[in-house]
């Protein structure tokens, strides 16, 4: 029988119960307002009461008013339909909605139950099988989306049959199973998991040693991001988060995209499902959004949904990962999941930890960085989650509790400067205070070496001296003035002026500058490297600096250009022959 | 607000505070509106019997055994196209002698548009304000606030904007409106002949601070009637934000809740977020608009309102005296239209986004030529040419007082990069270069 109760406080979206029976932490509950039916979470229990999070407005709720326990915890719906969906934060498909307005209670189903799916069976009678192993395969859009063993399924079954190839919708039973007593269990291709439990379904998982190819320049070039990395873009308003995190969702090498809204603005999740049905995947060819989910809590979007929105798309992100894929999981903004425990927390009257925030902040988010990574699954093939969130930051001040505690858990730090944006250096990644850690894996230095050249590393190394050189440079010039240093400050600061503009800076919006595959880049920074290398001698610095604008437009132009094309290489010439006389 | 027939009335309130009450009461609502010896509030807050009300009117004088009347319902506003024309206050009552507005009873601050059911923003504001059209070009559907300092005449830029703007209606949010702006948006409105176009919501100075808190969800469930039931272009202005802010932290503080950084309360995004999102395409034509005002202390746009609002909204418009040029700019740096590369160089010149980058990146180098001269340097040619450039930029393009086409902003654009630099020292693409450049005259 399930456990029942009745609503005895209610502040904004916080609700006490009193309960009759037992009721277990993150337990869903269904309160009862005049027949509509508003879903929500345990988030504590104090003897007989329990509070509970709503995950709609708690508007005209009333002392009294009736719950229902239901014993599951928050879960989500896996199977074949997922991409290229719209989900809302607790896998809600807010395509098949009614009206223009969200209804309060409108829950609706997150996968087409009466499509039909071509099956392939992959395992057959007499297999021994465990949970996420592979057991047949349909053909969703052109990914091979495999039928999994049910990731709750203990211990090791036989097969007992897999039913013959054909069409099957996704309640259809494909396979029956046998336990070790013997039991007989059917599996059909869907299968719910709870979002806030880790899906294992993997024998182990090895530190990252591949770098995924963004077409980000200033990531793949100077602080490249592991397959199965994790790493973060904390950053004032305005910044460059949002336009940086598309980018990567465009043209990052990777087979799925999932991308969490999570607390942002509805217009940019618009963007995504507007744009990426007519873009082009630049390494299949096929439409973006074929291989895209989106999970959509926009901030007017009720604030417990939010939290449950990263969980949602982290537990997606496993299931794909399951599969063998090379999943990027993308998160904007995780600030914005962080407010919603602290708004929460304070009205549960916890004690507070640094800026108001719930002291176990810093667990919470390593435990949700840490469901990313590379794994080795059972039948040897591999799989990986790369995550990568935005923090928003009060203030633009890294020196607060959600910055502090991402550093602790990703990898990599992209740092988005003011300064930078203000002046319009898009993206606006600090070249000096980000890093990528993976630069320092032994494992990825020989993969760059093997991949692009040896002793790549080297070379980025040696840019990201020439940079730091530059900003030391400047300084001076700016305390002691353009006549008040030797020539070399101006050259030092010129030399990674070109860096900056040829390299660092890439225009998002453009056609082809917004893009630059890992070929291209290592010509760029050759070239760069190799007029850093040469000494110049300059009259005056005013000749240095003009000497200098000029090779930099002649680099923009060819960034500009269709790589190798004619146009292209009239630029490399028009360089080429500037840099005669120097 | 009429009552009902069949109320409960309590007389024995058990707590008060600058904003709320408290009483024992049986079967009430959350969210329900309640008269307070004889004041509006609203329920904010139920355990077990106990009734917490936030008083709109705020609670000074208010006995312990002043009447309490529930009302059963939420607050809401009448709609219909009678609202056309009218002026009210926060609650919805009309302010301009006319009677009361007969329509369909709505409910305020109701349910958010489904994200998959709008539109992606497309349609191009020109307002003639260069600062505006050519560096950060509004688009229906945004919503984008003015940061200004108190000083800075922005309820004067924010009505010219409304009133050079293609829209069916305007709908004024005026929270701690002084008198003086009120009848100044009045006489505006007024002379400009657009009486008919115009709704507004209205909360003086002169009134207690937590009406305010109304004022925002009034103006926009007034919007929603005509975007959603009208397909209407609406364009909704709310001065000032930061007012309503500080209602926010006044009710907040009260209810013992823990305040986060300056003073705010920890929901201030989620609250703020909930007005701005509010701005929307709809798939059949109609749209809401934002045109919002943040009143910043000193320019400080790292105190929790402005920043806040900054993460939400679709990029702000940074006013600022420039005393190089003696006029009021939309200043380039600190402003940005998020949604600008929605039009530009689509529903605007090919060459929009170039002119405007390459102009706002030269006048970022005469800032640098301008700090070398503070710091007492030589200045170099270049920085010459870059200071007599800005100020000319600034007198011509920046400048509020600015009325022109977007073409004759580009052509504008073109003329200064022409009269003071080299082609190469622009970095604009050739493309462009040999089908717009200028020489200088
Ligand atoms: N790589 C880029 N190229 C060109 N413009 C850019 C680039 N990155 C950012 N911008 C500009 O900056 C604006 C703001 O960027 P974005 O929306 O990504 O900021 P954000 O950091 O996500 O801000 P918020 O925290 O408020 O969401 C964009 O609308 C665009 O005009
Ligand atoms: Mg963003």
């Amino acid at each position: 029988m399930k456990t029942t109760g009745k609503v005895t406080g209610i502040i904004a979206n916080l609700v006490t119960v009193e309960v009759d029976g037992p009721v277990a932490q993150n337990e869903i509950c269904f309160i009862d307002l005049d027949g509509v039916e508003l879903m929500a979470e345990v988030i504590k229990v104090n003897g007989n009461k329990a509070s509970v999070q709503v995950f709609e407005s708690t508007r005209g709720l009333q002392i009294g008013d009736k719950v229902e326990f239901q014993g599951y915890m928050l879960e989500v719906t896996l199977g074949p339909g997922l991409l290229s969906s719209n989900f809302d934060g607790l896998q809600n498909n807010l395509a098949t909605m009614e009206g223009v307005f969200l209804k309060r209670g409108e829950y609706t189903k997150a996968l087409d139950e009466e499509k039909l799916w071509d099956f392939t069976p992959l395992a057959k009678a007499g297999d021994h099988v465990v949970a996420a192993d592979w057991l047949g395969e349909v053909k969703e859009g052109w990914l091979p989306h495999k039928i999994m063993v049910p990731f709750n399924f203990k211990g090791t079954y036989t097969v007992k049959n897999v039913v013959a190839a054909g069409q099957y919708k996704i309640t259809d039973t494909v396979a029956t199973l046998t336990n070790a007593d013997g039991e007989e269990v059917k599996v059909t291709m869907t299968q719910k998991w709870p979002v806030k439990v880790a899906v294992g379904g993997y024998v182990e998982k090895p530190r990252p040693f591949k770098v995924m190819e963004t077409g980000v320049r200033c990531i793949d070039t100077l602080n490249p991001i592991a397959e199965g990395g994790t790493g973060f873009i904390p950053g004032p308003f305005g910044c460059g988060k949002t336009v940086l995190q598309h980018a990567l969702a465009e043209q990052a090498d990777a087979d799925i995209i999932i991308m969490a809204a999570c607390g942002e603005r509805a217009n940019e999740v618009v963007e995504i499902f507007t744009e990426f049905p007519e873009l082009k995947d630049k390494h299949t060819g096929r439409s973006l959004m074929e291989r895209t989910i989106i999970i959509c809590n926009t901030s007017n979007m009720p604030v417990a949904a939010r939290e449950a929105s990263v969980y949602t798309a982290m537990t997606l992100g496993e299931y794909y990962r399951a599969m063998g894929m090379k999943v990027l999981l993308l998160a904007d903004s995780t600030s914005r999941w962080a407010q919603a425990l602290r708004e929460m927390s304070n009205r549960l009257e916890e004690l507070p930890g640094q800026d108001g925030f719930p002291v176990d902040l810093s667990a919470i988010i390593s435990n949700f960085y840490a469901r990313a990574g590379y794994v080795k699954l059972n039948n040897g093939q591999s799989g990986s989650i790369t995550f990568i969130g935005t923090v928003s930051p009060a203030g633009g001040n890294l020196k607060e509790p959600v910055t502090e505690s991402t550093k602790k858990a990703a990898r990599c730090f992209y740092g988005l400067s003011q300064n930078r944006a203000d002046k319009k250096r898009y993206p606006a990644v600090d070249p000096v205070d980000s890093y990528s850690k993976y630069l320092e894996y032994p494992e990825i230095i020989e993969y760059l070496d093997e991949k692009i050249e040896k002793g790549w590393v080297d070379k980025v190394t040696k840019t990201k001296y020439i940079i730091r050189r530059g900003k030391d440079a400047y300084e001076q010039i700016n305390i002691l003035g353009d006549d008040g240093v030797p020539m070399s400050y101006h050259e030092q600061y010129w030399k990674s002026e070109l860096v900056d503009f040829v390299i660092l800076q890439q225009d998002a919006f453009d056609d082809i500058d917004g893009s630059t595959p890992l070929e291209r880049q290592k010509f760029m920074l050759d070239l760069v490297l190799e007029i850093c290398d040469r000494s110049f001698k300059f009259d005056n610095f005013e000749e240095c600096t003009t000497y200098f604008k000029g090779l930099i437009n002649i680099c923009r132009q060819m960034n500009y250009s269709e790589y190798k094309s004619e146009q292209f290489e009239k630029y490399l010439g028009q360089l080429k022959e500037e840099l005669k006389h120097e | 607000m009429s009552e009902k027939a069949f109320q409960r009335i309590y007389t024995k309130l058990s707590a008060i505070t600058k904003a709320t009450v408290t009483l024992e009461a049986q079967g009430v609502a959350n969210d329900e509106l309640a008269l307070v010896a004889g004041r509006l509030a609203q329920v904010v807050k139920i355990k077990d019997n106990a009734v917490t009300l936030q008083v709109f009117g705020g609670t000074e004088d208010i006995p312990t055994n002043a009447e309490v009347t529930f009302f059963g319902e939420p607050p809401s506003l009448n709609v219909s196209d009678e609202l056309a024309g009218r002026f009210f206050n926060a609650y919805g009552e009309p302010i301009d002698g006319g009677p009361a507005v007969e329509g369909e009873k709505r409910q305020i601050g109701g349910p958010s548009v489904n994200p998959f059911k709008r539109r992606q923003p497309s349609q191009l504001i020109p307002t003639g304000i260069a600062g505006i059209d050519l560096n950060n070009t509004l688009v229906s559907g945004q919503k984008i606030p003015f940061f200004a300092d108190p000083d800075q005449p922005y309820n004067q830029v924010m009505s010219m904007v409304a009133l050079r703007a293609d829209v069916d209606k305007i709908i004024l949010g005026g929270m701690g409106l002084s008198n003086d702006d009120y009848l100044f948006f009045k006489n505006q409105f007024e002379s400009a002949g657009a009486l008919h176009k115009i709704i507004s919501f209205v909360n003086t100075t002169d009134q207690p601070p937590v009406e305010r808190l109304l004022i925002p969800d009034m103006a926009l469930t007034a919007a929603e009637y005509f975007a959603v039931d009208k397909n209407e272009k609406v364009l909704v202005l709310l001065t000032d934000m930061t007012l309503y802010a500080d209602a926010l932290s006044i009710v907040s503080n009260r209810m013992d809740q823990i305040p986060s950084k300056d003073s705010m309360p920890g929901s201030l995004y989620s609250d703020l977020a909930k007005i701005y999102e509010k701005a929307v395409q709809l798939p059949d034509g109609g749209s809401i608009t934002i045109i919002a005002v943040t009143t910043l202390n000193d320019g400080d746009i790292t105190h929790a309102i402005p920043d806040n609002t900054g993460y939400i909204t679709e990029g702000q418009l940074f006013l600022r005296a420039d005393p190089d040029s003696g006029k009021v700019i939309v200043d380039p740096f600190r402003s940005l239209s998020r949604l600008k590369q929605l039009v530009q160089n689509k529903k605007t010149r090919e060459d929009h986004s170039a002119v405007m980058n390459t102009s706002v990146r030269l006048y970022a180098d005469a800032a640098n030529a301008k700090t070398k001269l503070e710091n007492g340097f030589d200045l170099s040619d270049y920085d010459l040419r870059c200071l007599d450039y800005a100020k000319e930029y600034a007198t011509r393009l920046l400048a509020i007082d600015v009325n022109i086409s977007i073409e004759e902003m580009l052509d504008t654009g073109w003329e200064l990069f022409g009269k003071y630099f080299t082609k190469a020292e622009t970095g604009l693409k050739e493309k462009l270069i040999e089908k717009y450049w200028k020489d200088k005259e």
